[in-house]
Order: C-alpha cells, then sequence, then structure tokens
C-alpha cells in the first residue's frame, strides 16, 4: 500500500461523503443504486475473481436478501432482525450452491449457477402467496438506526455506505489473511493447491457462502431503497450483467467492482439520450473489451508497466549488447593492431 | 393415452429443434473449444434475416437458402475471424464473456434498430391437422420433427462418411496429430463454423412460426440448447439429439401433468440431475483433470 493510494483513496471518500450533499434526489438515489451494486458486486468479485469459480447465479442471492427483508418486515420484524436472517439464509443456500462446484467446473458451473438462478426466479414469480408473484411487494419501509430515521435519501445513502465501508474493509482484511491466499491459490491451480494441503473442498465452498452473503446484504439494502420489489431484477439477465460488471472493471482487482457497478448502472443514465442503443453499444463494447483488455479495465495501470518494464528492459539490453559489441571492437582492433 | 401421445409427439418437435442448436453447440465446442453464449440469438438473428428477404418479396425456400449464404458469412466465418480466433489463446472464459456482450449487443441492436414487435412468421408446413392411429397431430408437429431428425442425421452422415467430415473429426479429437497428419485444421474449423450456422439458421426457419421473431426470443433457446448438448453428453454429436428430445419432450410432459409456471426448470433439473451423477453426460466419455 502506498502512500499515494492512500491519499486518492481518502479523497474518494471525502467525494463520496460530501457530493450527494450537492445532488438533487434522484442523484442521491443513483449513488445508493451504485453502493448496493458494489457490494453485490464485491461478493461476486471473491467468488469469480479471486476464487476462480464461474458464478452466474448472483442475482439469485440479491434477490433472496431483497425478499427475505421484505417478506420479514411484512410480518412485523424488525429490519436489524431480518438483515442477519437474511445474510444468514444466504449463506447456508451459498453453500450449497458450492456443492455442485465439486463436481464441475468452468462453465458446466457456470450453467449449473444459471440454472439455480432460474430456479429461484420462478419461485419469486409463481409462489404469490409468499412473494406477491409478478405483483410484487409494496410499501418497503426504511429502517431506523439508534432512533434516526433514515427516510430521507441522503440519510439512507449514509447508511449505504457505511456498510459498504464495513464490508470492503472485511474483504480487504479477508484477502490478505491465509484465507484470502487459499482463495487465489485455488483459483490459480486447484490441484497444486490441494497438494500444498489447502481443503479445496472448504474453500469453494467458502468462496461461494461469503460471495452469497454480499449479495444478501446488498439486496437486504436494495428492498427499502428502492421501496418495492418484483422478480424481474433477479433474473438471469442480473445476474450476467453482474457478472459483467465484474470482468469489466477487473476480475481479482480490489477496485474492479467499484469501477465496473459505474460502467454498469451509472454509465447508463449519463448515456440516456442513447435509450435503446445504449445496451447495443454495452455489449460490443464488451466484445470490444476482450479483444483488447482481456483482464479488465483495471489491468491498465499493469499493462502500462509491464510495457515500459519491458522496454526499458530492451532499451538496457541493447545498450549492454552495444556496449560489448564496441568493446569487442577496440579489443579485435587492438589485437590486429598487434598482429602485424 | 392420445393425450400423452400428442404432447409426446408436440414435445419431440420443438425437442428436435432444441436438438438442431445443440448439435451446433456440441461441434463448436468439439473443433474449437468455442462456448458460444449468444446460440440462441445465432437463431434470432436469421429469423429476422428471413423476415426482412421475405419483405423484400423472396418466397420462404428462397430467403431461407439466402439467409444460410449470408449466416455462414457473418455467424460463421466473421464470428471465427473476429471473436474466437483472436480470443482463442487465452482459454475458455474472454470467448464465453465475448460472447454474452454478442448476444446483448445482437438482441438490443435488433430491438433499437429493427422492432422491438413480435413479427408473425410464415410456417413451412401450415396448420393442417390429421388423424394418425387414432391421434390429432398437427401437420407442423410431424414436419418440423421429420426435418430437423433429417438435417441431424445428414450432418452426422456428413461427419462419419466423407472424407471432409472425417478430416473434422480428426481436428475435434487431436488438433496436433491432424495436423500432423496433412489436414488444413484452420479450414476444418471453419467448415465447423459454417455448419453450426446452417444449423442455427434450419433452427430459426422451424422454432419461429411458434415463438414469432422477436428480438428476446434465444434467450431461453440458447440455454435450453446448452442443457440438452450437456445432459445428452458434451463430447458425443448423437448426444445432442438425445438430450435435445428428452428437454422437449419432458418440458411439455412436465407442463400438462405437473404446473405450466414451472416448465422452465424442467430442463435445469435434467441438467443438475446428469451433472451431479454422470457429469460426462449421457453419451459422453469421462475427461481426466489436468494440471
Amino acid at each position: 500500500m502506498k502512500k499515494m493510494h492512500l491519499v486518492w483513496m481518502a479523497l474518494a471518500l471525502v467525494a463520496l461523503v460530501v457530493l450527494p450533499t450537492q445532488l438533487s434526489r434522484y442523484g442521491i438515489y443513483l449513488f445508493s443504486y451504485w453502493l448496493v451494486f458494489v457490494i453485490a458486486t464485491m461478493g461476486l468479485n471473491l467468488t469469480v475473481g479471486y476464487a476462480g469459480q464461474k458464478s452466474l447465479g448472483h442475482a439469485a442471492f440479491f434477490g433472496i436478501g431483497a425478499y427475505t427483508v421484505a417478506i420479514l418486515m411484512q410480518a412485523g420484524i424488525s429490519y436489524w432482525v431480518a438483515l442477519p436472517l437474511a445474510m444468514g439464509g444466504c449463506f447456508v443456500i451459498g453453500l450449497a450452491l458450492g456443492f455442485p462446484a465439486l463436481r464441475v467446473q468452468t462453465i458446466y458451473l457456470a450453467f449449473a449457477t444459471l440454472g439455480f438462478n432460474t430456479a429461484v426466479w420462478l419461485v419469486m414469480r409463481n409462489e404469490e402467496a409468499l412473494t406477491g408473484g409478478t405483483f410484487g411487494i409494496n410499501n418497503i419501509a426504511r429502517p431506523a438506526l439508534l432512533g434516526i430515521s433514515l427516510d430521507k435519501p441522503l440519510a439512507y445513502y449514509y447508511l449505504i455506505l457505511g456498510v459498504t465501508l464495513v464490508a470492503a474493509l472485511l474483504l480487504w482484511f479477508l484477502l490478505r489473511s491465509p484465507w484470502g491466499r487459499a482463495f487465489t491459490a485455488l483459483r490459480d491451480n486447484p490441484i497444486r493447491a490441494e497438494s500444498l494441503g489447502v481443503n479445496i473442498q472448504a474453500y469453494t465452498l467458502l468462496s461461494f457462502a461469503i460471495g452469497a452473503v454480499y449479495a444478501g446484504v446488498a439486496g437486504a439494502l436494495f428492498a427499502p431503497l428502492v421501496e418495492f420489489i418484483e422478480p424481474a431484477p433477479f433474473g438471469v439477465g442480473a445476474s450476467i450483467m453482474m457478472y459483467l460488471m465484474v470482468v469489466v472493471g477487473g476480475p481479482g482487482y480490489f477496485f474492479g467492482p467499484m469501477l465496473g457497478a459505474a460502467v454498469g448502472v451509472l454509465l447508463p443514465e449519463w448515456l440516456r439520450f442513447a435509450q435503446g442503443w445504449y445496451l447495443f453499444v454495452f455489449g460490443t463494447a464488451v466484445v470490444l473489451l476482450m479483444l483488447w483488455l482481456p483482464d479488465g479495465l483495471l489491468s491498465i495501470p499493469d499493462r502500462l508497466r509491464a510495457r515500459r518494464q519491458s522496454r526499458e528492459a530492451s532499451a538496457a539490453r541493447s545498450a549492454a549488447a552495444s556496449a560489448a559489441a564496441s568493446a569487442a571492437a577496440s579489443v579485435s582492433a587492438a589485437t590486429q593492431g598487434a598482429k602485424p | 393415452m392420445s393425450d400423452f401421445l400428442q404432447l409426446l409427439l408436440s414435445g419431440m418437435a420443438t425437442g428436435s429443434i432444441y436438438a438442431l442448436a445443440a448439435l451446433g453447440f456440441t461441434l463448436l465446442w468439439q473443433a474449437s473449444g468455442t462456448i458460444n453464449f449468444a446460440q440462441g440469438e445465432f437463431v434470432m438473428l436469421p429469423a429476422f434475416a428471413m423476415v426482412a428477404f421475405g419483405a423484400a418479396g423472396l418466397p420462404l425456400g428462397a430467403a431461407y437458402v439466402a439467409t444460410c449464404v449470408l449466416a455462414i458469412a457473418v455467424l460463421g466465418l466473421a464470428f471465427k475471424r473476429g471473436i474466437v480466433d483472436p480470443l482463442f489463446k487465452f482459454g475458455m472464459m474472454p470467448i464465453v464473456v465475448a460472447t454474452i456482450g454478442l448476444a446483448i449487443a445482437a438482441r438490443n441492436g435488433v430491438r433499437a434498430g429493427y422492432s422491438a414487435e413480435a413479427h408473425p412468421f410464415a410456417s413451412l408446413f401450415g396448420d393442417k391437422l390429421f388423424q394418425l392411429g387414432g391421434v390429432t397431430v398437427t401437420l407442423a408437429d410431424v414436419g418440423t420433427l421429420v426435418f430437423a431428425l433429417a438435417i441431424v442425421f445428414a450432418t452426422q452422415a456428413f461427419l462419419q462418411k466423407t472424407v471432409t467430415g472425417r478430416a473434422m473429426q480428426a481436428v475435434a479429437q487431436n488438433t496436433e496429430s491432424a495436423t500432423v497428419l496433412g489436414i488444413n485444421v484452420p479450414r476444418m474449423i471453419f467448415y465447423t463454423f459454417a455448419i453450426n450456422a446452417v444449423l442455427a439458421t434450419t433452427a430459426a426457419l422451424l422454432v419461429t412460426p411458434a415463438y414469432l421473431a422477436k428480438f428476446d426470443m434465444g434467450e431461453s433457446l440458447g440455454t435450453k440448447a446448452f442443457f440438452a448438448a450437456i445432459i445428452g453428453g458434451f463430447n458425443n454429436s448423437r448426444g445432442a439429439l438425445l438430450g435435445g428430445l428428452i428437454v422437449g419432450v419432458a418440458e411439455n410432459l412436465a407442463a400438462a401433468y405437473i404446473s405450466p409456471a414451472y416448465k422452465d426448470a424442467v430442463a435445469l433439473v435434467l441438467f443438475m440431475v446428469v451433472i451431479l451423477f454422470k457429469p460426462q453426460g449421457l453419451l459422453g466419455r469421462k475427461v481426466e483433470r489436468k494440471v
């Protein structure tokens, strides 16, 4: 962690605290929306980017979190009881979803998780008694914290910001712990990780479960933010979008999800004039990104550094070579001069 | 009983269309390790091309042939050159992500640039009803099933009986030894992409009268084709046919006898059962893990 990075992060944090006070109601709503997706995609980044498990079912957990909170609050249970229950539920279901991952990998896993998402979505749509079906659940109240009402958009934004920071810090420490190292070992070479004594079964399941908890928290914040939920935002399309957010930002980069979620959530708003064409442009941009930057936007600095280093190295090499050549030339000139 | 036979037949008709898309999927995977997430869109785009050719006054048969040529150029050659070839060396996931991007672009390009409406599409067979051994069947179901099976079997005969087809199989099994044996590997891989394009166009011809030409018609079709391919066995092209028929029939029966609301979950449940107990698919071979 360089000092420069700390300064930049402090500036970004100040901006996140101060900027929304100057924004309209809708601007605050958008920032809140973005942070919710940052939390969700941070979890997905752990599963996909660090542990290397191709999960295309993340929106299911997002939905489970949102519906758990909404249903429990309808039943008169406090938000602060519902939230840990939603997290616990997501953890358990995430563990269960990890089991197929022990059997199958890569693309099979992607489709298994995608199928899981479809199943969850069908339950949300069809079980009207529990979820309200396509009519959804209305009037989800925003909670109060320590007697402070979070009804106002700005107050609720600060709650989301606080949760985002806590979630980010926890992830940061997790990734620097032996667990984090085990996750990346699992991604880079599962068989080698296993032979080094990493319990790959346990870590595969954990990477799913922890990722799912992040999505659950995001969903639990999302429901009171939009105050009305229905099955649409938790479908397969949403999962694919979250996966693309991680990939676009840079999988395995800590700040990748912040950038990726901005591309997926904030950019469409700025490009509203493009309307229907936005997703066309987005899809095309994803294809081009894969062609030129398969490791995501945040790999640009690494790439520039690598290019500069290789240029410096080749310059050094050619300098050494020419020095050696001139030395050899002078030696041979000297020997030739000595010959006659 | 006659209800059951009717459901069975229409399920097989739908299943044979899944099989067409699934066969293309498996062939691409075998020959070039490409997982095409845009397979559903590869069916949707030819459907719209045929609608456009039809609007320009071409009869359906001519529109189909013209679309096949166009599909070979765009979904075969351009797709291979533009996306698969440059990404091949990075492994499977970048191609997956790129084809997801391609699917989003194709879907929304059609929606924004052509139309968000569903367009009617003439059926090749009309909607005549007739009696067959006491069961009322539609000509469309029988025609679809026969036509799709004919195409699947023709593709397999081509792969097994002709020199080119056998060369393509050799490339799929072992690229290095195929090269050593003097097979033009890039050309064989291109043939695979061309066959996939024709299979997708045929699937569009058969499925669109029922689904209507709409920008999002490929969404569920692509997923089901993949499930069908896995259920049958991903490294076996006969598996695609078996998987497609199983998914089509099971879906139809479940919708009628269990719950129409959960119809889309049937393929998923079958897929889960198969990958948990026989991950290589019903007809597939086992692949060893490599370090």
